[in-house]
């Protein structure tokens, strides 16, 4: 409980005071514990769940944070100012948020959706019109992702704008620019599946960009010479096929459902453990002067010198 | 002016986030470059006045000696994630009780919708078509912007601006950023929504979406122009005006980031291997829209015509 040290002491008495101040808040446990030895009808829900008295103690305070497995990401204490919304904008935990709403909303659709092209389209129709609130999932699902891109995109440029990627963040913010490349994976993939032409369409644009990739692509540059065809290049592998169709819808289905989620879950896990072990959010930190910084001596090095590495 | 048509855009469900994009955007740029602006200022103080340094003076936001420096998560922070959780909710539900997410008719091979749209966040991508080959649009940019992004946190020398809004102390950084992120991506997303009609063709706001309107657009690859007919000559002045370019683009790069003693400073940090790679990104994000003008201003399509590849 190292945080428990920074936490000035509550107006200091001296002397006899004190101990009989302990002495009196220790009886108060113990009278207590006999209490709840005395009468065992008396409920121990609560305190079997949490632990900790939800009260204004700062050793509670810390502690119904540290011994919460949901809320332990967070550390038990945080920069005065690192809850202001002008410095983060939310944004980094809104996209998180967005992700766990559609991760509920996607579970409950894949209730009603078959990822074959007889039923896709007709399961979207059916919950359309016949399931519970079914267009309210729908919607939701649809809006949320939509939503999550701009937050993502909002959360890159507040990281940006302060400079949040520098040293020691600067692994950080490369996982996020692979959670963000995740997430417009994850909303490009969701697009094939309600089978309609919105989809189909965008999906045909989209792969068929990769034709062209170079080298893997049978019309890229330098493809048809490495012996690639519509039936073997890398649009192949996506669509499982040389046209969107079963194959594609399939395979848009376990990425969008499985492989991306889980990627991208692993991902978050990584960013979220990082921006602890990196001290946690970068500020609003003290500024730095101009006249402060260093002058590199010497001629400079060509070889890689990973950001900072040799400064202090 | 046709105000059904520029309605019927604007109130597409799927256009909805990037009608929220264009005031979240400019709001957000505000909100950050103000508070940048302000610890500009601040900044400016503190150089002057080495005693005012320091002091808690650094810090951006109020505050007294003697006040805890930190807070508890419990329940400082928790409420505010609490409270976002439940507006971001109660958002998502009024949109999604209010808006329908589009449904066309079902997947037809035989009916080719027009225009054929990407999602809308891709639309960028998408514009790029325009003026490149989809190897150059939607395979090579792509992957330089992933791995660009990735190898900003290596290449940037400037320690300043670590965890505040500034930028006076990260001058060329933001203007780059902001450039490729609201100048290119954002913009070309705002072209392909609003501007881009059935065919792909340039419609203004307002102006109605003419399904048989053709275009004899004379572009001509800039070899043509000059006058070569080889397909040797027409490699080796296509690689040429290429270089040429990079040569040109790297020196006005080279000016931005040496332009005052500040930026110099940096440079200086700078490893070579840094160096060129911040060259290298900037010079061929510069590309795209030095290619824009070229197709929109000269009707130029290619620049460099190959067998195997155009430019």
């Amino acid at each position: 409980m190292a945080e428990q040290n920074n936490e000035p002491p509550p107006n200091k008495k001296k002397g006899l005071s004190a101990v009989l101040d302990e002495a009196r808040a220790l009886k108060d446990r113990v009278v207590g514990e006999v209490q709840r030895l005395k009468e065992p009808g008396k409920t121990q829900l609560y305190r079997s769940m949490f632990r900790v008295k939800h009260d204004e103690q700062p050793r509670n305070r810390a502690l119904s944070v540290l011994t919460n497995v949901f809320f332990h990401l967070h550390p038990a204490k945080i920069n005065r100012d690192a809850v202001r919304y002008s410095f983060t904008w939310g944004m980094g935990g809104i996209t998180f948020y967005l992700f766990l709403v559609l991760t509920l909303t996607g579970v409950l659709l894949m209730f009603y959706y078959h990822p074959t092209k007889v039923q896709a389209f007709r399961d979207i129709l059916y919950l359309e019109h016949d399931v519970p609130f079914g267009k309210l999932l729908r919607n939701m699902h649809r809006w949320a992702a939509h939503l999550m891109i701009i937050t993502v995109w909002l959360h890159m440029f507040r990281v940006f704008l302060t400079g949040s990627y520098k040293r020691p963040r600067e692994f950080n913010w490369c996982v996020g620019v692979l959670l963000m490349v995740l997430t417009l994976l994850l909303s490009f993939t969701g697009y094939l599946l309600p089978d309609d032409q919105l989809g189909f369409w965008a999906v045909t644009v989209g792969t068929g960009m990769a034709r062209a990739t170079p080298l893997l692509g049978h019309e890229g540059p330098f493809g048809p010479q490495l012996g690639m065809t519509p039936f073997n290049d890398v649009r192949f592998a996506m669509l499982g096929g040389s046209i969107v169709d079963s194959n594609a819808l399939l395979r848009a289905y376990i990425w969008h459902c499985i492989a991306l989620p889980l990627l991208a879950a692993v991902f978050m896990g990584v960013h979220f453990w990082r921006v602890r072990k990196d001290g946690g959010i970068s500020g609003p930190a003290p500024m730095m002067l101009e006249s402060e910084v260093k002058e590199r001596k010497g001629p400079t090095p060509v070889i890689l010198r990973p950001s900072g590495m040799r400064e202090k | 002016m046709d105000w059904h048509q520029l309605w019927e855009i604007v109130s597409t469900p799927d256009n909805i986030p990037i009608v929220a994009l264009l005031f979240l955007i400019p709001f957000y740029t505000w909100y950050g470059l103000r508070q940048a602006r302000a610890n500009d200022r601040l900044l400016g103080d503190l150089e002057n006045d080495p005693q005012k340094a320091k002091t808690h003076h650094r810090k951006t936001f109020p505050y007294k000696p003697g006040w805890p420096r930190e807070v508890h998560v419990w329940p400082f922070l928790m409420r505010i994630e609490f409270l976002a959780a439940i507006i971001v909710t109660a958002l998502l539900i009024v949109w999604s009780i209010t808006l329908n997410a589009p449904l066309e008719e079902p997947a037809n091979p035989n009916l080719t919708m027009n225009p054929a749209k990407a999602p809308w966040y891709f639309l960028g991508l998408q514009e790029m078509l325009v003026y490149f080959d989809p190897w150059i649009a939607g395979v090579l940019f792509p992957t330089l912007i992933i791995i660009g992004l990735m190898a900003i946190p290596y290449v940037d020398a400037n320690p300043l601006g670590n965890g505040y809004y500034t930028f006076r102390q990260r001058p060329v950084a933001i203007l780059a950023f902001c450039f490729g992120f609201l100048g290119l991506w954002v913009l070309l997303i705002i072209i392909g929504t609003f501007i881009r009609g059935p065919g792909w063709m340039w419609f203004w706001p307002g102006e109605t979406w003419d399904h048989n309107r053709l275009i004899f657009e004379v572009n001509r690859d800039l070899p043509d122009i000059v006058g070569i007919t080889g397909s040797a000559g027409k490699i080796v002045f296509g690689g040429m005006v290429v270089g040429f370019y990079y040569l040109l683009a790297g020196l006005l790069v080279h000016k931005v980031m040496t332009i005052n003693e500040f930026t110099r400073k940096i440079y200086r940090r700078m490893s070579l291997l840094q160096y060129l790679t911040i060259q290298f990104f900037a010079v061929t994000m510069l590309g795209l829209p030095v290619k824009i003008l070229l197709r929109q201003l000269f009707r130029i399509k290619y620049v460099w015509v190959t067998p195997w590849f155009n430019v």
